[in-house]
Formats: structure tokens, sequence, C-alpha cells
């Protein structure tokens, strides 16, 4: 069945339709993972956006009940080169195609996924419209007009908890307890802290800091989430607060926020990073990390240098662009990075951060001790 | 941090001649590596014996040594030139098992010579299969169970405690050689036996199968960093149990989710950091249980390797050359990537497209041989090709392979056995796709089909869509289809072959559809980042889709056409010259366009030319390139056959072909026109007729007289060419033939005996000639000349006949207009000199000349083709008849990869590759050549002897000389008696049908060292057949001509009086 994308500078692609039917704007990105759809399309981070596959070959291995980051779709639409209704995978419980059906996403496949990618890269990430009924290019033009994009907008409440929960209730002799504010946290995340020993406590994003505090915890997580950082304006305060208080660590938009919290600006990349290939340098060991990123904001490296009045220290670079990917403000107890250390999907290099938190929680403890 | 700057001279270990398992994906690494080392400052010292590389050529290297690749050479020219250091990761396993013989013999030590990319512990702990399980065992991976022995009644007991089928792998062999699967303990007797006999260290490792599991590769690089990153997941198509060289592989892993793949990608990292290899790139093999995810560990390669050449071209990220700066001591992220220049090599290439890599066997060549396909591998070369889905990249390889099909089947060529058909699906064997695709077609399911082969069932499906999509053109004819439908089908990858006859029409219907309605090609970037960053290296594949991404130039293009999968008479000789024509054209200020599909080879590396296309050769793939980029030229004479099939068709599409016309390429092949060429300059050849009939034939034959060479006509391909001595073997060839093929036409030569064969390479501008090389072969005319040894300068050809090879080179060229390279052969019987065949294109022997008079042939060649005259080109007129130093080029031969095959040579071709010995001395020259194909011949000992009525009068002086040096004789009844008559002492043995013990028994016992036995006639199943077989997997020396075994003896003299040989590198003669 004929799907169409639109984007907002005018250029269609025409293809076909998986999943389900219907109209769907969102901002149009690309994702250069070869595998780890399923991940992807669960993201809570890509609220609103048109994810489209590089990969050619999307669905192969279906869908199943465990590699899902948040239990629903959260893409707007998923754009692939060739979509099979096949799959072979002993852990598969069913086809990509009815899994889009039954959370009503639309899926367009049988484009030059390539062209559309390239053409991002030069304009830059773009608003877009996938639709399967309506083929009227004006009227689907209006429509992306009348969509206000990321850029200014606060997606969280959207995607995040609404009433507080301890994720592992049933943990046994864990090391440290720890309060995460979701933005619109990856199951994944919660998962490496639990492997890791902590037990959590999952807390929507509008809980002030009064309310963490309260709860006596080791550390305080500030998760990844969707769109703009510089519209999350209710969470500074509550950073503010935070800070110094308990060690602090913080992933993707919860790095921005804790940036943004110390004075730092947020800027939007061109087409943003989303892939698990990544390099990304380690300043105090040198070592590189194949990292998950997904990510269309970032924080301004020059902002981060105009501070100065905090002791901070640029700990991770991102190779391909230079930009920033982690900071430590060692004073503060609290550090955070840009990409994905969970990464699902991407390369497993980086979950030594997990345990930098448990060090960071320990050490924290013993000096207050020693005070 | 930067390069070591404590190494001033490094040496590179190549990998020898091209045989299966080990083939041109070595030129390419150690092409790489030369270049990065010469580039970085070192001084660069390379050791190969073959001289059909790039590497070889004396600018990649300050010293280059064609020496036999054993250690007691390379140590010989450790102690000339003392090399700081030696990079051994870029020779395949000859490589890694020299530098670690010569660790064991203290040889590092002594010269204080460190090895770079690899060490000796971390070769040991990946090749040690014991050591190996031990280490995966230490670091909580499973390998399957196994257990390691170095005789077959530890092999028995071991297999008694696992159950069958077992894997038996020998320990340091290549390609998995002497290895298999044992279903029963009949084979498992058999195949222990051979693989204790074939490994160097006598030692086998009995493993129990994981057959049927999914098979997976990693290319995995690490610094000193200790960095690492995954270059390339690789899945096989074909489950476990399928040597990796003989499965068709997917890049990258097509049916693994995030979660499978990262525990893979954990193993990865946690195996090359437990085995320690610390700068450099390694391979390893995973399998998975398709039930249950369970992943075992299977080996791991500490270098360079097939696949890491395939990983390279698939992803753009260049493994050996990445691995090479690793070794003088960079890190990842101080190494940009070549292609986005922006970003570092510290990363993982994401592709947005899928390859297939396509084995290529050559099984015809091997009658008698077990054809089915196991662990050992017996292909001969591969394609790969690049496609937007798996689909259009499995078509697009099929069609690289150049087996005459076109994509995957649907081409009315198939050759479908039915009551086979659940053989042909369980066991693996080189047409199993196309019997997957027929039993599709009949309505089988993918289940059934996967309980038959267990290939994956989201392949099988892939392979239903396209029996699917046929079916919707059933009913339609190039009249009534749609625009749409040939739209789709293009992105399915079809071929207008293909389409053609699905529509019952012709492919020029098809093409000029294809035209009316706009459907075309366009061409998309091999980058490394699926497009996230701008990519400035032009390496292209075709797809039907949008965006065509090519950029314009204003350059003058010239368009050169490779030579595709290797094969055996097709190898990495018609790729040197290939990469030699786009390095001249670039040079004089062209912008030269490769098109090749031969992921192994240097000429598909995005270096060599200014731009790559990564296609099939066939008329529609490469008419897409040409109509993109209107060339001004297209080059057909350097990529052998490939392109010189498509000269014709090429010119009629208006494509300029640069160099001797199409035509008259034409009249050198047909030989009427041909005859009356030669017939008109006064030049003899054979005797000859065409017979289209059996009464013909005996017609012709009673007029020329025996013995014959008979041969199907070209339009067979020229294969299945014979001598034969009598009128009954004459009639049962040619019926045979006419069965085969009616109406072709049956050729027949007169065969002249015993005379002596000469093959001339050189260069005509249609005014001067330059002759390159006058090559006297040393086996007698009637052996194919890929298959002979021969040696520059001739070494019994009088003067005169030499100025009357000359004179005819001169005519010849000169009346086939030829403008380029033209090779003739000739026969020289009795003074007077004959031509057998004359071919105006590049040969096989093109690089051989070249090393030998150290001029580039192909590169003054492709000037000339270019336009330019001889006179105009600066080059060296060298006398190859005056060099003062002795050339052979001796032939490498597969047959203990085909046990069954007899190994007698004739005038098919067999021979995978070459080497060469050169020496001022010819005998010593010649003990290196036989010493470089690792044919080791005895010291002392016995040496049989069984020769035909004919050749008895030559055998005397043989015999007595071999005698002088203190050899024991044996021989049969016949031959002893002569001898003995001619007062030559020797033992009696019995023949086979004569009774124990025999002439087998003593071979297999080892009471024989060397075997000269000439065969009577090609009679199967004769005792020479057992014989010669059984030297084959004994690896006793074995010779089957009376002048090989002249030229034999004479290098056991000299290796016996002469047992300090020189070496020399090639720059320094």
């Amino acid at each position: 069945m004929k799907a169409l994308l639109v984007l907002e500078d005018g250029k269609k692609f025409i293809g076909k339709s998986f999943g389900s039917h219907g109209e769907m704007v969102g901002e149009v990105v690309f994702n250069t993972s070869m595998m780890g759809y399923q991940e992807i399309i669960t993201d809570p981070s890509y609220c609103e956006q048109i994810v489209t596959m590089t990969y050619p070959q999307i669905g192969n291995y279906g869908v199943n009940k465990k590699d899902t980051e948040s239990g629903k779709i959260q893409v707007s639409g998923l754009i692939v080169k060739e979509y099979l209704d096949f799959y072979s995978n002993y852990r598969a419980t069913e086809s990509l195609d009815s899994y889009l059906k039954k959370s009503g996403i639309v899926g367009l496949f049988d484009i030059d996924t390539r062209e559309l990618t390239r053409h991002i890269r030069i304009k830059g990430a773009m608003k877009g419209i996938i639709s399967t009924e309506n083929f009227d290019i004006d009227y689907l033009i209006s429509k992306v007009e009348e969509y206000p994009g990321l850029t200014g907008r606060d997606l969280t409440k959207d995607v995040s908890c609404k009433k507080a929960y301890i994720y592992n209730k049933n943990i046994k002799n864990h090391k440290y307890f720890v309060v995460a504010v979701d933005y619109g946290i990856k199951t994944s995340i919660l998962k490496c802290m639990s492997d890791a020993g902590l037990k959590v406590k999952v807390v929507p994003p509008h809980t002030s800091a009064e309310e963490i505090l309260m709860e006596n915890p080791d550390g305080i997580f500030l998760s990844n989430g969707p769109g703009d950082p510089s519209a999350v304006d209710y969470a500074i305060p509550e950073i503010k607060k935070l800070l110094n208080k308990k060690p602090i660590f913080g992933i993707c938009l919860g790095h921005q926020l804790l940036a943004i919290a110390l004075g730092a600006k947020t800027f939007k990349l061109k087409f943003g990073h989303h892939g698990g290939n990544h390099p990304v340098k380690n300043l105090s060991t040198g070592k590189i990390e194949i990292t998950a990123q997904n990510h269309g904001f970032n924080v301004e490296m020059k902002s981060l240098q105009n501070i100065k009045n905090i002791d901070l220290e640029i700990t991770h670079m991102n190779l391909n662009d230079n930009t920033v990917e982690g900071i430590n403000y060692k004073d503060l107890n609290a550090f955070s990075v840009q990409y994905h250390p969970e990464a699902k999907p991407g390369p497993d290099d980086s979950k030594y951060l997990f345990d930098d938190f448990l060090s960071l929680m320990k050490n924290f403890k013993l000096s207050n001790k020693n005070k | 941090m930067p390069k070591r700057k404590d190494l001033k001279k490094i040496m590179i270990i190549g990998s020898g001649p091209i045989i299966i398992g080990q083939a041109s994906e070595f030129d390419y690494s150690g092409t790489q590596a030369c270049k990065i080392l010469k580039e970085e400052g070192y001084n660069v010292v390379l050791v190969n014996s073959n001289p059909a590389t790039i590497m070889t050529d004396p600018e990649f290297s300050d010293k280059t040594y064609i020496e036999p690749l054993i250690p007691e050479f390379v140590e010989k020219i450790i102690k000339i030139e003392s090399p700081d250091a030696i990079l051994p990761t870029m020779g395949g396993q000859t490589g890694l098992n020299i530098a670690v013989s010569l660790d064991n013999m203290g040889v590092l030590k002594k010269y204080g010579v460190e090895l770079i990319g690899a060490s000796v512990d971390a070769i040991n702990k990946a090749e040690d299969r014991e050591l190996f399980k031990k280490v995966m065992e230490k670091i909580d991976l499973y390998v399957p169970p196994s257990g390691y022995v170095n005789n077959l009644t530890d092999a028995l007991k071991i297999a008694g405690k696992l159950k069958y089928p077992l894997v038996v792998r020998p320990s340091f062999t290549l390609g998995g050689l002497g290895g298999g699967v044992a279903f029963n303990k009949e084979e498992f007797v058999d195949t222990v036996t051979r693989g204790l006999d074939l490994s160097p260290v006598n030692q086998v490792l009995i493993e129990k199968s994981v057959a049927g599991w999914k098979e997976f590769e990693l290319e995995v690089m690490r610094d000193k960093n200790d960095n690492v990153v995954i270059v390339c997941s690789i899945e096989n198509f074909d489950p476990m149990g399928v040597h990796t060289g003989d499965s068709i592989t997917v890049a990258p892993a097509q049916t693994l989710t995030n979660y499978e793949y990262q525990i893979m990608r954990n193993a990865g990292l946690k195996i090359i950091r437990e085995i320690g290899v610390e700068t450099g790139g390694s391979n390893i093999q995973f399998a998975i249980n398709p039930e249950n995810g369970k992943l075992a560990v299977i080996e791991m390669n500490p270098r360079v390797s097939r696949s890491s050449a395939l990983a390279s071209k698939a992803t753009g990220f260049p493994i050996a050359k990445i691995a090479t700066k690793l070794a003088i001591g960079y890190t990842l992220d101080e190494i940009p990537n070549d292609i986005t220049k922006k970003t570092p090599a510290c990363f993982e290439p994401s592709i947005d497209y899928v390859v297939v890599k396509f084995p290529r066997w050559s099984f015809e060549k091997f009658p008698n041989t077990d054809a089915s396909l196991t662990t050992r591998m017996k292909s001969v070369g591969e394609s790969m090709a690049i496609g937007r889905t798996f689909k259009e990249a499995l078509q697009k390889s099929i069609r690289s392979l150049e087996i005459d099909r076109y994509g995957l089947g649907c081409d009315g060529r198939d050759s479908i056995i039915e009551e086979n058909i659940s053989q042909m699906l369980a066991i693996p064997n080189q047409d199993r796709l196309f019997y997957i695709k027929h039993s599709i077609e009949n309505g089988d399911t993918i289940e059934n089909i996967f309980d038959y082969t267990k290939i994956d069932p989201w392949f099988l499906e892939n392979i239903k869509q396209l029996v699917d999509f046929e079916k919707t053109f059933k009913e339609k004819t190039i009249k009534n289809i749609s625009e749409d439908e040939i739209r789709e089908a293009k992105k399915l990858g079809y071929s207008d072959i293909q389409l053609a006859y699905l529509l019952r029409c012709s492919e020029e219907d098809i093409r000029y559809f294809r035209k009316k309605t706009g459907i075309k090609a366009v061409f998309k970037t091999v980058d490394t980042c699926a497009a996230e960053f701008e990519a400035y290296t032009p390496y292209y594949y075709s797809t039907y889709e949008d965006e065509n991404e090519i950029a314009d130039s204003i350059k003058k293009k010239i368009v050169i056409l490779g030579s595709g999968p290797n094969r055996i008479g097709q190898g990495i000789e018609f790729d040197y010259c290939c990469v030699h024509a786009s390095f001249a054209l670039r040079n004089e200020g062209f912008e030269t366009i490769m098109i090749n599909c031969n992921p192994e080879t240097v000429s598909t590396d995005y270096d060599t030319s200014d731009r790559l296309y990564f296609e099939p050769l066939t008329f529609e793939d490469v008419m897409n390139v040409i109509e993109d980029e209107k060339p001004f030229g297209v080059i057909v004479q350097f990529g052998g056959q490939t392109p010189l099939k498509l000269a014709k068709k090429l010119l009629d599409a208006g494509v300029n072909i640069l160099g001797t016309s199409p035509d008259n390429i034409d009249i050198a092949e047909d030989r009427k026109r041909f005859g009356s060429i030669l017939d008109c300059l006064k030049i003899p050849q054979p005797e000859n007729g065409t017979a289209l009939a059996v009464s013909e034939a005996k017609l012709i034959a009673e007029k020329i007289g025996y013995p014959l060479l008979v041969r199907p006509s070209y339009v067979l391909g020229g294969r299945a060419m014979v001598i034969v001595y009598n009128e009954e073997n004459l009639i049962n060839y040619v019926e045979n033939a006419f069965k085969v093929s009616p109406g072709f036409p049956v050729l027949i030569d007169k065969f002249l005996e015993q005379a002596t064969e000469v093959d001339v390479d050189a260069i005509f501008d249609g005014e001067e000639i330059f002759i390159g090389g006058i090559m006297e072969h040393i086996e007698e005319a009637g052996i194919h000349s890929g298959d002979s040894a021969c040696v520059i300068p001739p070494f019994a050809l009088s003067p005169g006949t030499i100025d009357i090879i000359k004179d005819y080179t001169f005519k010849i060229a000169k009346a086939l207009n030829v403008i380029g390279l033209i090779n003739i052969q000739y026969a020289v019987k009795n003074s007077v000199v004959y031509v057998l065949e004359a071919n105006p294109r590049a040969s096989r022997t093109v690089p051989f000349v070249s090393k030998s008079i150290k001029v580039p042939l192909a590169k003054v060649a492709s000037l000339v083709m270019s336009g330019k005259k001889l006179k105009d080109i600066d080059f060296k007129r060298v006398d190859s008849n005056k060099l003062d130093y002795f050339s052979i080029k001796e032939a490498v031969l597969p047959f203990s990869r085909f046990p069954g095959t007899d190994t007698i040579l004739g005038p098919e071709m067999k021979s995978t590759g070459e080497v060469m010995g050169i020496d001022k001395n010819f005998g010593v020259a010649f003990a290196k050549s036989q010493l470089a194909v690792n044919q080791k011949f005895p010291q002392s000992g016995t040496v049989f002897f069984s020769v035909k009525d004919r050749d008895k009068n030559d055998i005397a002086s043989l015999a007595r000389k071999i005698s002088n040096l203190g050899f024991n004789i044996i021989t049969t009844k016949g031959t002893g008696d002569f001898l003995e008559r001619m007062g030559i002492k020797c033992d009696r043995v019995l023949k086979i049908r004569e009774g124990r013990p025999n002439v087998l028994d003593l071979l297999k016992n080892g009471e024989i060292d060397l075997i000269i036995n000439t065969p009577e006639g090609s009679e199967a199943r004769s005792d020479g057949y057992y014989l010669r077989t059984a030297a084959s997997v004994l690896n006793i020396p074995c010779i089957t001509t009376i002048s090989g075994a002249s030229a034999a003896i004479q290098g056991i003299y000299e290796l016996k009086i002469n047992s300090n040989i020189n070496v020399k590198a090639i720059q320094d003669y």
C-alpha cells in the first residue's frame, strides 16, 4: 500500500506502508545502528521523531518481549528501505509490522533511505509527515508547518512516569539506594543500575528536590529524555537544589540539564547523533569507547569554558566532531555523559560508568562519615 | 602516541604462491603494508616467492627478495639485512608459520629481531588449538568439547567419548587443509590419518560437531592502548559444517538482535585481549545455536585473512593498512578515516547496504574427487557484490561468478536432477542454492528446507520472495509488462538476461525497454558511515533507486575491466596487469576507473584507481558504468578472458576499445582466420583440421598422423583438451564431444611430441616491437603453459632459433595490428619453429617476465594503448636473452585438496599459482623454484623410476646421474631391465597388479623419496594413477615428465654440492 513522506522543505519520498495507517508528523532523523530496531523505536528519547534506519533490511529478527526500552513504541514513525514481513529468531514473538500496528504507528518502506539520510545530513534534521491515506502535497506540507517541531519543546511529561515507583523491589543485598528522575528513562538504564547492585526508586520529572532528598538516597540519577533541554526549565531549579547534597549521575538529557543548572548552554546539532558507533575518548585514561548515541542537542563547549566558579572537567569527547560527551563536577560529586553507557542498542564499552557512580557514592559516604 | 622511532628496517613476509585457502587477498594486505611502511619512512624488506604480486614490484620495498618462503631462506635474508622487526601478520598462515619457526630456531633472538603485529605467544595461543581452548575456558567462553591427539589410537579414544559427527582439525594448516567432518568411524580414521600427516606438528583436534549452528565472523582490531573495534560482522549463509571459504557469506550479520550481537562483540573483545594481539587485526569465528542463542567460539586467526580482505572491501575500512599502522605504534584514534577524512579510524563502520560473497569452485578440473563442501576449503576464488538488499546483492554475486548464470537461476540454465533433490539439499555442494530455489518453486516449505539445510529461514524466505516475484511474470510478455514491474524486478537484482528469459524476449529488448522508460542504475558510495559524514573516496556500487551520487569530472577517463573471481587459469596475474594499467594511466593524467568484483585483489582497493566500481563484469553491469561515466576508452586486454568476452558487444554498443581491436582479437581466436594469416606470413603451425563428424576426425587423423591434440572448439570455452595416441582414444573423445555439444566442431592438431615449448610476451605499438621475454618451458609441449615451469633466458635454444622467434613475433604482431601486449606460444622441434597460438592480450606470464627483466610490461603496454609510441616511453630496453641470471617460474598444483584426482599434467591447466626462483646458476634457480612450491627434493634415499617406452632412452643418463649422487634406484621390471642393460644398478618392485608387497606398499611405508613416472596416455586407474594420487596425499615429490625430471635432478645436484645457496634482492640483480 502506498505511503508518502513529505519534508518541511517540500521534498517527498514515495514508498509503501507497513504497520499502521494514517498520518504522523515529527522530526525526521536517521539512526545508523545496524541492529537494535526494537530498542530504538521503544526509546522514549525518540518521542515525536520519525526515525529512518540507515541499515536497509529491518524486521529480520522480529520483535520479542525483552528488548523493549519502555514497554511501548515511542517514535512517531519508522522509515526503512526494505521491510520483509518474515522474521527468524528464537526469542521473537511477533513481527515488527504487527508490533507497529498494535501501537498505531505508521511505517514507511521502499524509499531511497540513503538519499533521505544524505538530505538530512546536508540540510539538517527537519520536520516531516508520513501519510498513508491523504497524498495531497499542499495539505501535507500545511500539516508539517502546523507542527511546532522540537526546538523549545518540553516533551518529558509525555514519556515519563506519573507516579513514583521502585524499579527493583525484590533486589537483595543492594549496595546503595538511588532516586532516578524520570524524564523518559530507558528500561535498560534501570536494569544496568539494578545489575550494579543499586536499588532504584523512579520519580516523575516534576518531583521537587525536597521530595527527592526526603528519600535520603545515596545518589541521584538524572535520566535521558526527549526534546529540547532548554525547554525543560522546571527541572533546573530542582537540580540546583540537589547539587552537592548527594552524588549525581546524569545521562543524555540528564547530562544536559545538569550542565544548564550549572550555567552552561545547549545547542541543536545539525542532524544529531543517532547510532551505535561513535568514538568517544575518555580524556582521563586516553582510551576510546565505541558508544551508543541518541541526541539532537548538545552542551556547548564554550559555555562550559565560561563557567569559572565551579571546578569542572570535560572528561569525554566525541572524536567525530569534538563535541562534549562527558563532564565531571568534582567538587559537587556529580558527573554526567551525553552518550548512553547502557547502550541498547550498541556496544557495552561504557558500562564502567555505572561502577563509577557506585564508587562516587561510596566515597561520598566515606567522606561524610569522616566529617 | 606517534609511530616508533626505534625501528628503522622492517621485514614483511608475504604468503607465497596462490593456493586454495591463501590467495591474492594477501597481495592486497602485503601491498598495503609495504606502502604504509614506506610512507612512514621505514626501510622495507620484503620476502615472497610469488612474482605475480603487486607487492613484489621493486618500487614497493627497498629490498625485494623473491625467494622460497621457508625459514632457512628467510634466515639468510635476515642475516644479510638485519631488520629491526618482522611484520608476520600480512602473509597469511605462511607468514605466521615462518615467524613461529624463526622463533623456535632461535633466529629472532640471534639477530635481535622483534615481531610486530603479533607476538609468538599470541600466535601460539591462537593457533595451538589445545592452548586456545584453555584460554577460552579461562575467560568463560564456550568451545565445543574436544581433544587434541598425536596419533590415531588416542583419536579413537576421544571419539569413543564424544559422539559422531566429529570435526577433525589439523594444527597449523591453512584453509582447513586435511580437516573434515566424520560421520562414522571409517571416515574418522581416514580423516585423522590424513590430518596428522598434513599437520606440520602432527597434531589434530577432534571436536564435537556443531554442524547446523549458525556461523558468524567478527573482524576485530586492537591498538597498544587497548582500544578495540569491530570492523565488520559477517554471517554465513551456510551454517557450521562448511568451511567459511566455501560458504556464501553476508555482511553485516542479518539475523542477530542487538542482544545477541553484543554478546558476540563482548566475546570478541575478551578474546583479542586474552590472546594478546596487541597491535593489529584478528578474525574470530563463532557459532550460535539457533534454538537457544548459545554462543560457541570456533577459532581465531591473529592476522589479516581472507575475511579481513572481504571486510575491508565490504566496509571501506582498510584493515591491513590500519593493522600496519598499529604495528608501528600508532593508536586507532591517531589514524584518520581515509574516506571521511574528518573522523578517526577508531570507530565501527556502519553500512547501509548488504554485501554477499560467493565462492567460486573448479571441480570440473578435478574429476573423481568428492565435490561436497566440508570443513576443508575447496573453492579457488570468490566474488563479492553490493546491493541495497540481500536479494539484490545475492543475484549480483552470482552473476559476478562468471559461471554463465546471471542471477539466482531464472535463466533456463538449471540442471536439476529430481531424484537427487533431498541429497543435494542435505549435503552442502556448489549447486545447493539452485536446488533450494527449485524446491521452493515446487512448493516445498521453508520449514522443510530448513530441516534439510539448517540455513536460517530468513535467508530462505528471501529466496522464496524471488520465486514469488517470478510467478507474477508468468503470464507476461515484454509487450504487456509495465514499467513498475520492470523497475521492481531491477530492485530485486534481476539482470536483463534473466528478465529476457522470464518475458521470452532478448536481452536487447529489455535494454531497449529500460532505456525508453528511463529505468537505469544509480550509483551509491561505500563510505564506512551510512552517509552520516561526507565521503571523499570514490568507491561505488550500483542499485536501482532514486539518487545517483556520481560526481561529474572533466578529466579524460579510461575504464579498466578487471578479471573477476580468481579461478584456475585466470588469477592474480591478470589483476596485476589491471593494477599496473591503472597506475600508469593515472600517472599519465588520465582518470582511471576500475570495474571488478573480486574482493581479494589489489585492483579493488579504493586507492588503486581514481574511481572504483564494485560490479559484476557482465555487459549490462559494465554498460551501466560506462553510460554514467562516458569514458574516453575502455581497456579489455588486461583482465584475461572475462573482459575480452565483452569486447565485441561493447564495441557494438559504441564503446571505444583501447588497443588491439576486438576484430583482431577474434582473428587470433579463430583458427581459420589465424591460419590464413600464418600461411601468408609463411610461418609454420602444426598440421590441423576441424571435424564435425567422427568420420571426418578419422580422416584428419589419417592425414596428419598420431599423436593428436584434440579439443572442443572455442565456443565451449577451450576446456577439456587432451592428447590422443590412437584411433580408439580419438573416437571415444570425439563421440563424447559431439554427444555433449552437438553441432560444435572438434579441433584437431598434430601434437608435436617432445618439442620444446616457448612463450613470448611482447608489446607492439604498430611500428616498433619490444620483446619482453622469451621463455623456454622445462616440460615439453603438451603440458598447459600455466602448469609448466619456464625459464628466462632460454637455456637450450640456439641463437638462430631465438632470431626466428623474434622475427615471427614481430610479423604476427604486425599482421594482427596489435596495439599493446601480445603473447605467442611456439613449439620448437628439430630446429623448426611452429606457432601454437597467439593471444593479443596480457598473458599469465606478464608479471613473471616483468620481474625477471625489471621492466613493467603492463605499464608500458597501457601507455601504448592510450596512444603513445614505444619510442616516446621511458623504459629500459632489456634484452632478456642476454641476462646473466636465470629466472624460473614454477606452477603450484592443488592436488592435495582433491584426493582421488590424478596428478598427471596435461593440456588442461590445473595450477592455482606460481613461484619464481632466481639465481645466477640454472640448477640453483630451479632448486629454489621447487623449494618455493614446497617440493622438498630429497638429498638421499630411494628414487622410483617407471617410464613409458617412448621415454626409456632418455632416462639412462638421468638414472646414472642420480645414482652417482648416492641415491638408490628402484624400478618396475620393464624399466629395470632397460636400465640394467645400460649398466645401471637398480632394485625391482612389483607393480600394483603384480601382487604384494608392491610399489604402493613401499610408498606408503615411506621407502620411496622421489618418483619419476611418465604416464602412458590417459588410462584411468592405472598403476601410475594410484601411485601419483598416493604421492600427492603423502607429499612425496612425483615428476611426470622427463624434462622435469632432468631439471629436478640438476636441482638436487646443486643442492648437494652447493649447500649454501645464496639469496639476493631483485634490486641487486
